[in-house]
């Protein structure tokens, strides 16, 4: 009978801890939410021209048609498959088609899920759409988006049905998560900086979503933050997107402005190249930034404080080693030359190159395996391409080669091995 | 091992020899042409196509434009599926791939002699009847039709049969039997492949590579008859195609 009460007791108990848990986490979930006050479709009644040509703008500037558009398939109509840790993501139809796009969506509606992160129908999205970025866009800009995205071709396609495993694919898992790891927020200037500073914050930080390649993500997918850029391995497809900040990665405090805004906008710069998914970056979004804009961005990029490294680095291989540097002489002198370095706007240098002696070496793999061009841009509609080496060049081949090339011509960086060629060749979909 | 020919009068056909990596290449001076801007497409294709461990990589030098052109947009947007090409191919733009098709369309580079074939007479006589007769019972045209009399393709959108290995000819066909290889629709080509046996793919595989390139291997300039049906790839231009002006078009971005 008291074993009877006791169980009682504990089992009420029990029931209230699961109530009270499941409250917080409802109501974390959902925090700081608006109301969705019209449900009438379409886009707000003035919209014009201009507004819809900003609309045009901010989503390239944003790259929403990256992800929102299948390969070879219609703009905006959604069904590209995001590979995730926890299974794919395909993205959605943005085009105004009633039954399967926005079409019956309101300006309302596209806040809440880009500020939100909750669809038309209340459901929470997968935080893959980089909703933790976006909240911080404003409403003008998004209504402009939206305005822009109502007036396109209407294309029927329906939402394919998400690929996450159990019990990642249900919406307890993404309260969880929003509990955890998402609150609403926005922009707000800093008065002790400049308007282009600030311009610049509000891009990185929201529509860009420079971080969600470009800081580490947890076990469960989350970065530590908006502002945080100190670079990040990018699940399965296995790109290192270095560190912004990092005078050792990626970090621009040392270059002339010019120079960034020419990266952003052309995929060239005298410093370096972009590649892999970076290419993809500035040839569907960043190159068509303004000027101003694509400014503003380095202005910011160019404040990031640079993070305190200690010298702990593995030591540089012994010596670059006569098997790489045979191979190099083979493959490579015809375009980077004997002494690395390259040729200026078609051939990148090597020498003091620091996609070439930073830590992660799993970008020089999957680009000497892989080969690859920069994007065409209005600022370089021609690029130079580099030639793949994964039927010509074994595992432990572009290992030697990769060790004599970060230990050459003043570059002093730990050497690769086979293995870290391999995992990375596994990882690549040859 | 072959050597660099910088000075070679036909400059652009060198660079395609030179700039194998299968090879070892030496330093040379840097030269802003076409050719030094696709040494990404010349490492692999080279001058005759060649043979690596994951499938043989076609010729494409002297292949007409039009053609090219579709086959780049065809692997860009994925509708044939490879993944080096998938991408590297994925940041380019229309443009570009255009310049691209251009570019190796017009390298005149000789040919290989075929191939000696193994087929048996009846297998023999079985092919040459398909591709040069077809088989109107099953609604199979014969390849020249679209190919050329002489087999060496119609410009600008169908590519020549000839100069091709078996291997390469026999994964073409299977492909496209299997949906493994598309074109822009109507897919044509899906059609026939599917409207032909296995052993008949073989063995017209390789009955074209046992012959001989003509003297003249340039692509004949216009269809000698109407297409027997429509084909997406050939439509798009209009030039050459006396196609209707319904049929489907290119893609665009």
């Amino acid at each position: 009978m008291r074993l009877g009460r006791a169980a009682l007791v504990a089992g009420l108990c029990a029931l209230v801890v699961v109530v009270v848990l499941g409250g917080l986490v409802a109501w974390l979930s959902v925090r700081g939410e608006d109301e969705v006050r019209s449900r009438a479709a379409g886009a707000l009644p003035v919209a014009d021209a201009a507004q819809v040509a900003r609309g045009e703008y901010l989503a390239r500037a944003g790259d929403c048609g990256g992800c929102h558009t299948e390969r070879g398939g219609s703009a905006f109509a959604g069904g590209r498959a995001i590979e995730t840790p926890f299974g794919n993501v395909y993205s959605s139809n943005l085009t105004p088609d009633a039954k399967t796009g926005l079409g019956a969506w309101s300006p309302d509606d596209f806040w809440r899920a880009l500020h939100h992160g909750r669809s038309r129908d209340g459901r929470f999205l997968y935080p893959v759409f980089p909703y933790p970025n976006y909240t911080r866009v404003d409403r003008s800009d998004a209504d402009a988006m939206f305005a822009y995205l109502q007036g396109l071709p209407a294309v029927v396609r329906p939402n394919r049905t998400q690929a996450l495993g159990f019990p990642f694919d249900t919406q307890v898992a993404l309260a969880v998560w929003r509990a955890l790891y998402f609150r609403p927020a926005a922009h707000h200037d800093d008065p002790a900086r400049s308007a282009e500073w600030n311009r610049g914050a509000y891009l990185v930080e929201g529509l860009g979503h420079c971080n969600a390649c470009h800081s580490a993500r947890n076990a469960l997918g989350a970065t530590s933050g908006t502002l945080d850029l100190q670079g990040g391995l990018i699940p399965v497809q296995n790109w290192y997107a270095p560190s912004l900040a990092s005078p050792r990665e990626a970090g621009v405090a040392g270059w002339p402005p010019t120079e960034i805004v020419r990266l952003l906008k052309t995929g060239v710069a005298k410093q370096g190249f972009v590649m892999g998914p970076m290419s993809e970056v500035v040839g569907k979004g960043a190159q068509y930034l303004s000027d101003a804009d694509a400014a503003a961005m380095a202005a910011y990029l160019q404040s990031l404080p640079a993070p305190r490294e200690s010298d702990d680095r593995a030591p540089a291989a012994r010596s670059p080693g006569e098997r790489g540097a045979k191979l190099y002489h083979d493959h490579c002198t015809a375009c980077h030359g004997e002494a690395g370095r390259g040729v200026p706007g078609a051939y990148p240098a090597l020498a003091g190159s620091r996609a070439v002696t930073m830590r992660s070496t799993t970008n020089l793999v999957h680009i000497v395996l892989e080969g690859g061009f920069p994007p065409t841009t209005a600022g370089n509609p021609r690029p130079f391409g580099m030639p793949p080496f994964a039927n010509v060049l074994h595992d432990h081949e572009v290992a030697d080669l990769l060790s004599f090339v970060r230990a050459s011509w003043g570059n002093s960086a730990p050497s690769v091995s086979a293995l870290d060629v391999g995992r990375a060749r596994n990882g690549s979909d040859r | 091992m072959r050597s660099r020919r910088r000075h070679a009068a036909a400059g652009a056909a060198a660079a395609v020899l030179a700039c194998s990596v299968a090879a070892p290449i030496e330093a040379a001076p840097f030269e802003d042409t076409m050719a030094q801007r696709v040494l990404a497409c010349t490492g692999c294709h080279g001058r005759q196509g060649r043979a690596a461990p994951d499938g043989f990589y076609p010729r494409i030098a002297g292949k007409p434009a039009g053609y090219l052109y579709n086959q780049l947009l065809n692997f860009r947007d994925a509708r044939r599926h490879y993944a080096l090409m998938n991408g590297l191919l994925a940041p380019l733009d229309d443009a570009y791939l255009r310049e691209i098709a251009a570019h190796f369309a017009s390298l005149e580079i000789p040919y290989p002699p075929p191939a000696a074939t193994a087929l048996g007479d009846a297998e023999r006589a079985s092919a040459a009847r398909l591709v040069t007769e077809g088989d109107a019972k099953r609604h199979v045209p014969p390849c020249i039709a679209c190919h050329g009399k002489a087999m060496t393709g119609t410009a600008p959108f169908v590519p020549g049969l000839l100069g091709l290995p078996r291997d390469y000819l026999n994964a073409q066909l299977g492909a496209w039997r299997e949906d493994k290889r598309r074109a822009q629709s109507p897919d044509c080509m899906s059609r026939v492949a599917k409207a032909i046996a296995p052993e008949e793919i073989s063995a017209i595989s390789a009955w074209l590579a046992a012959q001989p390139v003509p003297a003249d291997a340039r692509a004949a300039s216009t269809f000698a008859a109407p297409l027997p049906f429509e084909c997406g790839g050939v439509a798009n231009a209009g030039t050459a195609s006396p196609l209707s002006p319904g049929a489907a078009s290119g893609p665009t971005r």
